[in-house]
């Protein structure tokens, strides 16, 4: 516990910044090691290797720097504010999610009693942003990749969430770091052996979770609302600078939270098996916790984009298909296999 | 001011009587409230136009396509956004002059477009070019279409969705483009033909490369078979996607790898009748009989495959002896009129050359493959889904400036 007692308003103040640092960082992390770096590995392409030394690692700031200064066209036809505002509501919705996720015992931002239920609600706020988008665009492309969205995150909201009810059952909470302590606690067949991730017993609930959240970010092989080759961009077609930068903040940074959660949910968040009484105890993880997360956040994350680089899209009806007949039933029955066997162990 | 809603309504008393007839009155009751509905509900579709400016369209390619939902009504493709004239230009020009020209319609295999409007020359002239100049032909001409296939593999993947094949087919379409570099002095227009044979004969230590590169060739058809043909959601997206049948194909005059994923066995590198090396190897024309997305890809890569095959026997049949046949210096093309074509990459490209005897043609009807596989289209895409319209003009594979000219 801090020795000092800080007022609320700098608690307030110093999980602002907290989140406020975490997402861009963490997202721009992503976007670069993953994005682009390891899709230039995995397809073979040079790119700008020479900016900064190293890599081209100074590349990625001059594209950005790029986006920030180019200008920023609203067309003549388009709703204004609705436009305006659609990407700030996509990013927004990125950090609202963040809000929940403890990279420690104490290092939580929010340790709310519904924390799952919370991320996975707010997660969708998303969709409202792309529909403002396509919507205010005033682009036949844009609104219909933005319907082509908002059908998806439907269909893919349910099995994330059905999924997650098998964690939810199996650590009898719905607060996120008590799943992580139930995770610490597991036993393996009544031995105790530092802990279980949940990926282990809710393997199903993973894989099924994996493929929703790569629909509900819209990443290949479920980027239909995006399909550069069908709909230019999507509902981003209209956007230039700051604004489309924000979009790819946005689904970099919600990868990032997504993969968070992922990582809390089945891998045991913050929580990695020590050898006992040397290196155990809160306050290591306290300290210890959040590289411990990124670590997971970053494999998972490889795991999202090692597929989009891999698969080719579906088509929406496919997509649909894929959804609600396979992923739902498949959920439901994992529910209730979970629930039996909690009932009977 | 009354309002009748249907003023022949009041006066038709209908009473229902019979328990068969309350049914039945219940049911047009039923239908005609369902009607209603559906006229209240009537979107009225919505055009959208892909193109000129479009990625799928790789080029100036316009499609005007009639939407309800995701489903398309109706489409028309829009041609001529990159005419450029060629059969007129063609008439101003001398022989030589031509082939400059004829190499920027189909760019990606630009040393295939010579290859017909050389040979239609010499046949008016009477001029047969060595043996050792119709192999070398024979090999950049085969070579030019496994790079030509190369990036239609890879484009197929970027057009389904799939980011990483197009990189792979740039990459190691490289090593193709090379190799004709080296012999042809250009990567992309070689201009290399010559009426009665070729201008150089090929630099040393070519042959041996040339195998090196085909090697690079067949391991990237295997790479996409894997990455692509075996993939489930590819064959989800392909299969039974943009059917045409055999008669349907004949009838829109169809080419190529089109016409032969139909199922029609036609190949003008067997069928033809040009003194080129074909005839003296050994290769399989490979047909697939169920004429869809799928069928018309596969049978690419496999063709791919083969004209690897084909590269190689002939580097190892070279003959020695001169590369070009007796000529006058200033060429003039005796009267008469020919037509000559081959297969290209894309299909049947054919010159219907007409000449009165002076230093140029009097006129020159380019037969291109991409506008005959074009004009399918709308047939085609009557009834599929927005990303379908993607996938089938993948798979009907064109070059704009080859619909255009």
């Amino acid at each position: 516990m801090l020795a000092v007692t800080i007022p609320y308003w700098g608690q307030t103040i110093i999980k602002l910044g907290t989140v406020l640092v975490i997402i861009p960082v963490g997202g721009l992390l992503i976007g670069y090691v993953f994005l682009l770096k390891m899709m230039a590995h995995m397809q073979s392409r040079l790119g700008p290797m020479e900016p900064g030394g190293f890599h081209g690692w100074y590349q990625n700031i001059g594209d950005a720097l790029k986006f920030i200064q180019k200008e920023d066209i609203v067309p003549a036809q388009a709703d204004k504010w609705v436009f305006s505002l659609a990407p700030y509501v996509v990013v927004i919705s990125t950090f609202l999610l963040y809000l929940v996720i403890p990279a420690g015992p104490d290092a939580v931002i929010s340790d709310l009693k519904v924390g799952v239920f919370y991320s996975l609600a707010v997660g969708s706020i998303s969709v409202i942003g792309i529909l403002m988008a396509g919507w205010g665009s005033a682009n036949k492309y844009s609104l219909m990749g933005s319907l082509r969205a908002a059908g998806q995150l439907i269909a893919y909201e349910l099995p994330l969430v059905l999924a997650v009810i098998g964690v939810i059952i199996q650590a009898g909470s719905m607060n996120l770091n008590q799943i992580v302590k139930a995770q610490e606690s597991q036993q393996l067949f009544g031995l105790n052996v530092g802990g279980v991730p949940y990926i282990a017993t809710q393997f199903v609930g993973f894989v099924i979770f994996m493929i929703a959240a790569q629909a509900e970010l819209t990443q290949a092989p479920f980027d239909m609302p995006v399909a550069e080759s069908e709909l230019v961009t999507g509902y981003m077609t209209e956007y230039s600078g700051f604004r489309f930068l924000s979009f790819f903040l946005g689904e970099v940074a919600s990868a990032f939270a997504l993969s968070a959660i992922a990582a809390t949910l089945f891998l045991g968040g913050w929580y990695v098996p020590l050898p006992h009484g040397i290196l155990s105890g809160d306050n290591i993880f306290n300290v210890a916790g959040p590289l411990i997360l990124a670590a997971k956040i970053f494999f998972i994350s490889f795991l999202i984009f090692w597929v989009r680089f891999s698969y080719p899209r579906l088509r929406e009806d496919q997509l649909q298909t894929i959804a609600w007949k396979y992923l739902i039933p498949i959920s439901l029955l994992n529910i209730m296999a979970t629930a039996v066997l909690k009932v009977v162990f | 001011m009354t309002a009748t809603i249907n003023p022949g309504m009041a006066e038709t008393s209908f009473s229902p009587n019979s328990p068969e007839q309350i049914k039945q009155a219940a049911y047009i009751a039923g239908q005609a409230a369902d009607m209603r509905i559906n006229v209240e509900l009537e979107t009225g579709g919505m055009t959208v136009n892909l193109g000129p400016q479009h990625p799928a369209t790789h080029g100036t390619l316009r499609i005007i396509a009639r939407l309800d939902g995701e489903q398309v009504i109706s489409c028309e493709p829009v041609m001529g956004y990159m005419h450029r004239g060629y059969e007129k230009l063609a008439e101003v020009r001398t022989y030589p002059q031509i082939t400059t020209l004829i190499n920027r319609i189909d760019w990606l295999g630009s040393f295939a477009n010579e290859v017909p409007f050389i040979a239609a020359a010499e046949e008016l002239m009477g001029v047969q070019a060595p043996d050792r100049a119709q192999h070398i032909r024979t090999i950049l001409f085969e070579m030019s279409r496994v790079g030509h296939i190369i990036l239609f593999l890879g484009d197929l993947g970027v057009q389904l969705g799939a980011i990483t094949p197009v990189f792979f087919a740039f990459r190691d379409r490289e090593h193709v483009l090379n190799q004709i570099e080296a012999a042809t002095g250009g990567r992309f227009h070689p201009n290399f033909n010559r009426i009665g044979g070729l201008k150089d004969d090929l630099p040393k230590g070519w042959i041996a490369e040339s195998k090196v590169c085909m090697e690079k060739c067949l391991a990237f058809c295997d790479t996409i078979e894997e990455l692509l043909f075996g993939n489930l959601i590819f064959q989800k997206r392909t299969r039974g996607v943009g059917v045409i049948t055999p008669e349907k194909a004949l009838d829109f005059g169809l080419s190529g790898a089109n016409l032969r994923a139909s199922g029609v066995d036609w190949d003008l590198r067997r069928d033809g009748h040009l003194p080129l090396a074909w005839n003296k190897t050994d290769f399989k024309v490979i047909t697939h009989p169920d004429g869809d997305a799928f069928a018309r890809c596969w049978v690419r890569l496999q063709e791919t495959r083969e004209a690897c095959k084909i590269v190689n026997q002939l580097l190892d049949t070279l003959p020695a002896g001169p590369i070009m046949a007796k000529v006058p210096r200033i060429i003039k093309v005796p009267a008469g009129e020919t037509y000559v074509s081959t297969e290209n990459p894309l299909g049947e490209m054919g010159y219907h050359v007409v000449s009165q005897g002076g230093l140029g043609p009097f006129r020159v009807k380019i037969r291109s493959a991409s506008f005959n596989n074009m004009s399918i289209a709308p047939w085609l895409m009557k009834g599929v889904y927005v990303p379908d319209i993607v996938t089938i003009l993948a798979s009907l594979y064109f070059i704009l400036g080859d619909i255009d000219r």
